[in-house]
């Protein structure tokens, strides 16, 4: 009995120990489910576990060029599909930029780029042969500016924008030189990024047989929705004036915050849109913000052929810095505004993944790829 | 200014990957439990797996160049047999023929006094001798002695008619510090000497006539591997005092008188010849007096406080002096299972094997030749003591001579061999095997004048690095420890691994890089004191060839994808210092640049360096010279360091630039919403994260389900984080940098377009090099073999590993 139990290594032969578990009797059966148990008791024995043995199963993907070239050939098709795609839409939306500056004396506006003039206006015309298809969107571009510089980013205090009174009285610290006046009292909104706020001004004008027209612009979704909503919110209470007691506006604004639209209180005070499109820093040192839409009355297809005047109340001192100022006119499609980086990247791209394609293809019929022999 | 750079300093300090150690850390500790895990280094017989000491070296197994290897126990079982003796001459060998009471003896070979035997009193003094002179114990039967048993079992297997010999008393198990002595016990035993233990210092034997004699034990001069000898002194009941002493035929010659040596040293060479451990037996009357004098020395000695060692060392050699030579034994030592596969299959992957042992080099030579070490064709260049005192002249002439003798022959002479991979091991079939045992090693190294002996060093270096195997025999430990560092010292410091299961072999253990123990039967010292012990020696193969191997490639991969990958993430960061005025603004949120390296890219590479199988583990094992694919750190050159760093110059540069021509109109949104710099960092954050991502998985060749688990879910991870993080007004943030800039990028198609652009734009140049790459060497015939036919229909050639081995663990 021990004899023929010895010849059995559980798990070497499962037929044989399944069959000889059904025929023997039961105390055979035991004195093999023991041995059994013996056999695997060593507490040594590591377990036989697919892991644990480095067995467990797995795909070994191997890329071969049979399936790489037909695969290089169809993203390379797809993407130039989409770069074309890209690069029409990209074509056909409509820009017209208008430098402002007035760094250069034949520029209409070079009488107010002088810093010690205060509240200048110019006028600049300009003429469109074609009707500008709406909704055209107005964007002001400053150029060497850089409003992604660390310290200028963080001088700002969230709470305060948050609506939170204690940080009214008491700014946070990075907002410093800007938190508070030489009264010491403290300024809301704090810190340099709000109080360089750009604060040009446009109208614009379309000229109809001879007279001015203005065109109506759109102030509103300007701003991320979620800034306006969630993000930034005016102290609570009405009028929005009282929260703003025993505090000043930031030195280089001409009305306080709560003065920004007194028309509308959903624009008002932080959650004004313009603000808020001011407070989104610029990735870049040249960028370009917006500043309002064309969405109204019959210039909601867009602007007419014709000439039209663009009064600027010119505010914003940049010569200073070398920077620029612009205005843009544009459109945007559904990729967004005007951008040809996209479409060409995607042609280019596509195009060498078709070209290295038949090169390998070259390569694989020249030189037989070892997979072959 | 001074702020300005620490600001620097917190902005790229990632480029230094501190967290590459946490993880390569992880790496070796888990991944040590694999070795201990592996179910084929289980040996049933002592019911224990591999034992991991260290976690550190776990890559260094994928890099030896040099192996040391013991001979007694580690090459061989260390499971001792008796095979014959020789008293007085007279070759005694165990036949079962021969039912004689009085001894079994029967001589083979022409030389020997056929059909004849030495006086009984000689032959009953040898096995007396044999009986006494040992520091065996005897333990009665128990279960626990099965092991024992077993052995006494397999000695008696001889004979079959044996059990007829041994009358059926108790069973009788030896428990004794070395095999041989149990061996040589047991030996005497067939003899009709039976040793029945020791009790309150009387040692009783059980003679021929089965009377029980007794002895008196005085004193035990213990066995010493730098004297090789052991001796004790007994008083038999007559009250004649007896020195018995056995060891090593180089220290008991010199000791004996001399008109015996003759006719024993060619028993001797004989046995040793064929591969047996030889020992000779000695012994001495002690008078009264002399005996008064021993005692005196010894007691003396022992209770010396000061070089207590060398006192009794003086008085030991003092004793076993003028000692007569009654015979010689001879015991084999069989060799380990698949000692010589092993051997084999190490050598073709490009290591060079030297044995070092304490042994005779006629027995030690004879092991080499069955584990295969030395071909048949082998050329032996011999540097001993016999070949030194050849020629007659000063021993430091000829030792002069004969190295730069060697050297020429082996070194300058040799064909032109390309090292390490490229060399064939067809090659180094008729190469040179070179011998050196320790006398003459300590005359290389201990040269007279000091250029002498670094030239020495140099010419048996070099001529030892040309040789395909290298045996050092009749080694001191610590010798063994000098040989290794001189190799561990010399050009291009190659790295080695010495492996030995005796105390011995403790010292070059723990010289070596990688000290390897043998769970063998001469206790714990080797284990204790190794990096990785393992049960037998045929476990070596696959500790190098494939966890060695799979270490390696897994931790050269882990190194340089650290680098890669910090390096492409903190480009486009110092890139943007130019674009925002040097002013040290960071690119990414705070919370990715911390959770870049700790959550979104670290489990990837973590699963990819505990799992990666580039080529599976059997093929690894059933191709050796894979392992030469690796030497010399093959994957952590200048040359894979240069390409993973352009990569990762390349992706950054990649990263940074596409998104800063994206930017060139931040009018991104279709209802014409600009941009600002957060959503600038975020995309180019995500580009990052997923190619990165991706460039692993490109990089990987065995997906299992825990690569897909943690590759898919590092970048579902980091969506949801993306979300989450820009989903909430976090309070404890001073500010909101991340609200909804992650969600509101998802809603421009020109993100999405420049997401997918640049991440297929990073991988283009990484595909196409794997599909150009030929697969090269055996694996890839092996990985052909292992697709299936109709795999070029799938988008990825794709093999399922598991299904063939999922039976085979079984047998």
């Amino acid at each position: 009995m021990t004899g023929k139990g010895e010849l059995l290594h559980p798990g070497k032969d499962l037929s044989v120990l399944l069959t000889s578990l059904f025929l023997c009797s039961p105390a055979d059966c035991a004195i093999k489910a023991m041995m059994k148990h013996e056999q695997e008791e060593s507490p040594n024995r590591p377990d036989n576990t697919a892991f644990t043995q480095q067995r467990l199963p797995a795909w070994q993907p191997i890329l071969s060029a049979g399936i790489v070239i037909p695969g290089f050939v169809l993203i390379g098709l797809v993407f130039i599909g989409v770069g074309v795609g890209l690069f029409i839409t990209s074509r056909d939306v409509q820009v017209l930029e208008l430098d402002y500056t007035g760094a250069v004396a034949t520029d209409p506006c070079y009488k107010c780029s002088d810093p010690n003039i205060k509240n200048c206006e110019c006028t600049m015309e300009f003429h469109l042969d074609t009707l500008f298809k709406g909704p055209v969107f107005i964007y002001y571009g400053l150029t060497n500016y850089f409003q992604n510089q660390r310290k200028y980013g963080i001088s700002r205090d969230d709470n305060q924008l948050y609506g939170d009174l204690d940080s009214f009285k008491s700014p946070a610290s990075e907002c410093s030189p800007y938190n508070y006046d030489g009264k010491n009292k403290s300024i809301v909104p704090c810190g340099s990024l709000a109080n360089s706020m750009f604060n040009d001004t446009f109208r614009l004008y379309r000229m109809v047989n001879g007279s001015k027209k203005e065109v109506p612009l759109n102030g509103k979704g300007i701003a991320w929705w979620t800034d306006q909503n969630v993000k930034y919110r005016n102290p609570s209470g009405t009028p929005l004036i009282n929260a703003f007691n025993g505090t000043v506006k930031p030195i280089n604004w001409p009305k306080a915050a709560y003065e920004l639209d007194t028309t509308d209180v959903y624009n008002n005070g932080f959650i004004n849109q313009d603000f808020l499109v001011w407070m989104r820093r610029a990735a870049l040192p040249d960028f370009r913000k917006l500043y309002r839409r064309i969405t109204k009355d019959e210039y909601q297809a867009g602007l007419p052929a014709g000439n039209y005047s663009l009064e600027i109340s010119y505010n914003y001192p940049v010569l200073s810095f070398k920077g620029k100022k612009k205005l843009v006119l544009s459109n945007v499609s559904w990729m967004g505004g005007k951008n040809d980086f996209l479409g060409i990247a995607y042609l280019v791209v596509g195009s060498l993944c078709v070209i290295m394609s038949i090169v390998m293809l070259i390569v694989y019929a020249k030189f037989k790829f070892p997979e072959e022999d | 200014m001074f702020t300005d750079f620490l600001s620097f300093m917190v902005l790229f300090n990632f480029i230094i990957p501190v967290s590459m150690y946490v993880t390569v850390e992880m790496q070796k500790f888990l991944g040590s439990f694999f070795i201990t895990w592996d179910k084929d280094f289980f040996d049933p017989e002592i019911k224990e797996g591999a034992l991991v000491n260290t976690s550190d070296l776990n890559e260094e197994l994928g890099q030896v160049e040099y192996i040391f290897t013991d001979k007694t126990g580690t090459l061989t079982q260390n499971n001792m047999e008796f095979i014959e003796c020789c008293i007085d001459g007279f070759q005694y060998r165990h036949r079962e023929d021969s039912s004689e009471l009085d001894g079994v003896c029967v001589t083979d070979g022409p030389v020997n006094k056929v059909q004849q035997k030495a006086g009984t009193e000689r032959e009953e003094l040898f096995l007396r001798a044999l009986c006494l002179c040992h520091t065996v114990q005897v333990k009665e039967s128990t279960k626990n002695g099965r092991d024992q048993i077993d052995q006494i079992d397999q000695v008696d297997g001889l004979g079959a008619d044996e059990e007829v010999l041994h009358p059926p008393q108790k069973e009788r198990g030896f428990i004794a510090s070395s095999p041989d002595e149990i061996a040589l016990v047991q030996g005497a035993m067939r003899y009709g000497f039976t040793f029945l233990g020791l009790e309150s210092k009387n040692m009783k034997i059980l003679n021929r006539n089965k009377d029980v004699e007794t002895y008196e034990l005085l004193h035990v001069l213990n066995f010493d591997p730098v004297r090789r000898r052991m001796s004790v002194m007994v008083r038999s009941k007559t009250g004649d005092i007896l020195l018995f002493c056995k060891g090593a035929d180089s220290s008991i010659f010199p000791r004996v008188r001399q008109e015996e040596v003759e006719r024993i040293r060619m028993h001797v060479e004989r046995n040793a010849t064929d591969g047996y451990r030889t020992l000779c037996v000695a012994y001495k009357h002690l008078s009264a007096e002399e005996y008064a004098n021993a005692d005196a020395g010894l007691r003396e000695a022992k209770l010396a406080l000061q070089d207590r060692e060398e006192k009794l060392m003086d008085v030991y050699n003092q004793v076993e002096t003028e000692m007569t030579l009654i015979g010689a034994t001879a015991v084999e030592d069989q060799l380990q299972d698949e000692a010589a596969q092993t051997m084999e299959a190490l050598q073709v992957a490009g290591m060079k094997v030297w044995v070092l042992t304490g042994d005779k080099m006629e027995t030690a030579k004879s092991t080499c030749y069955a584990c295969g070490l030395f071909k048949k064709n082998t050329e032996l260049l011999e540097l001993t003591l016999r070949t030194l005192e050849d020629g007659g002249r000063r021993r430091e002439e000829r030792l002069h001579d004969l190295l730069l003798e060697y050297h020429k022959k082996a070194v300058q002479d040799a064909p032109p061999a390309k090292l390490g991979i490229t060399r064939s091991w067809s090659v180094a079939s008729h190469g040179f095997g070179f011998i050196i045992d320790g006398a003459s090693l300590s005359m290389v190294l201990s040269s007279s004048s000091e250029s002498n002996s670094s030239l020495y060093k140099n010419l048996l270096l070099q001529i030892c690095q040309n040789c395909t195997a290298v045996l050092c025999c009749r080694m001191a430990p610590l010798q063994k420890a000098q040989i290794v560092r001189l190799v561990k010292n010399s050009k291009g410091s190659p790295i080695t691994l010495s492996i030995g299961d005796g105390a011995n072999d403790v010292s070059m253990i723990l010289e070596a890089h990688v000290g390897i123990g043998i769970k063998g039967k001469e206790g714990r010292q080797a284990v204790k004191n190794s990096d990785y012990a393992i049960p037998k020696l045929k476990h070596l193969k696959k500790l190098l060839l494939a966890h060695g191997h799979l270490y390696y490639v897994r931790i050269a991969h882990l190194v340089q994808y650290f680098f890669y990958k910090n390096l492409c993430f903190i480009l486009p960061q110092f890139l943007y210092q130019f674009f925002c005025g040097f002013s040290q603004q960071p690119l990414y949120d705070a919370a990715y640049l911390t959770m870049y390296n700790i959550c979104f890219t670290s489990m990837p590479i973590l699963a990819y360096s505990l799992l990666e199988q580039h080529i599976c583990i059997e093929v690894l094992l059933d191709n050796s010279t894979l392992y030469r694919e690796i030497a010399k750190n093959a994957m952590l050159r200048w040359k894979l360091f240069l390409y993973w760093t352009a990569l990762g110059l390349f992706h950054g540069l990649v990263f940074f630039f596409g998104v800063r021509f994206l930017f060139s109109n931040p009018a991104l949104q279709d209802n014409g919403q600009v941009f600002g710099n957060w959503s600038y960092g975020t995309i180019v954050f995500t580009v990052l994260v997923f190619t990165v991502t991706l460039k692993l998985a490109l990089v990987t060749r065995h997906w299992t389900w825990i690569n897909h688990f943690v590759i898919w879910g590092s970048l579902a991870f980091y969506v949801f984080f993306s979300f989450f993080w820009g989903g909430i007004i976090w309070p404890f943030l001073r500010h909101q940098r991340l609200y909804f800039v992650f969600a509101n990028m998802l809603s421009s198609v020109s993100a999405w377009l420049v997401i997918i652009l640049l991440i297929l734009l990073s991988l283009l140049p990484e595909i196409l090099l794997v599909v150009l790459r030929k697969p090269r060497g055996p694996h890839a015939r092996q990985m052909k073999r292992r697709l299936p036919s109709s795999g070029t229909s799938t988008i990825f050639m794709l093999s399922q590993t598991a299904s063939t081995h999922s039976f085979s663990w079984s047998d």
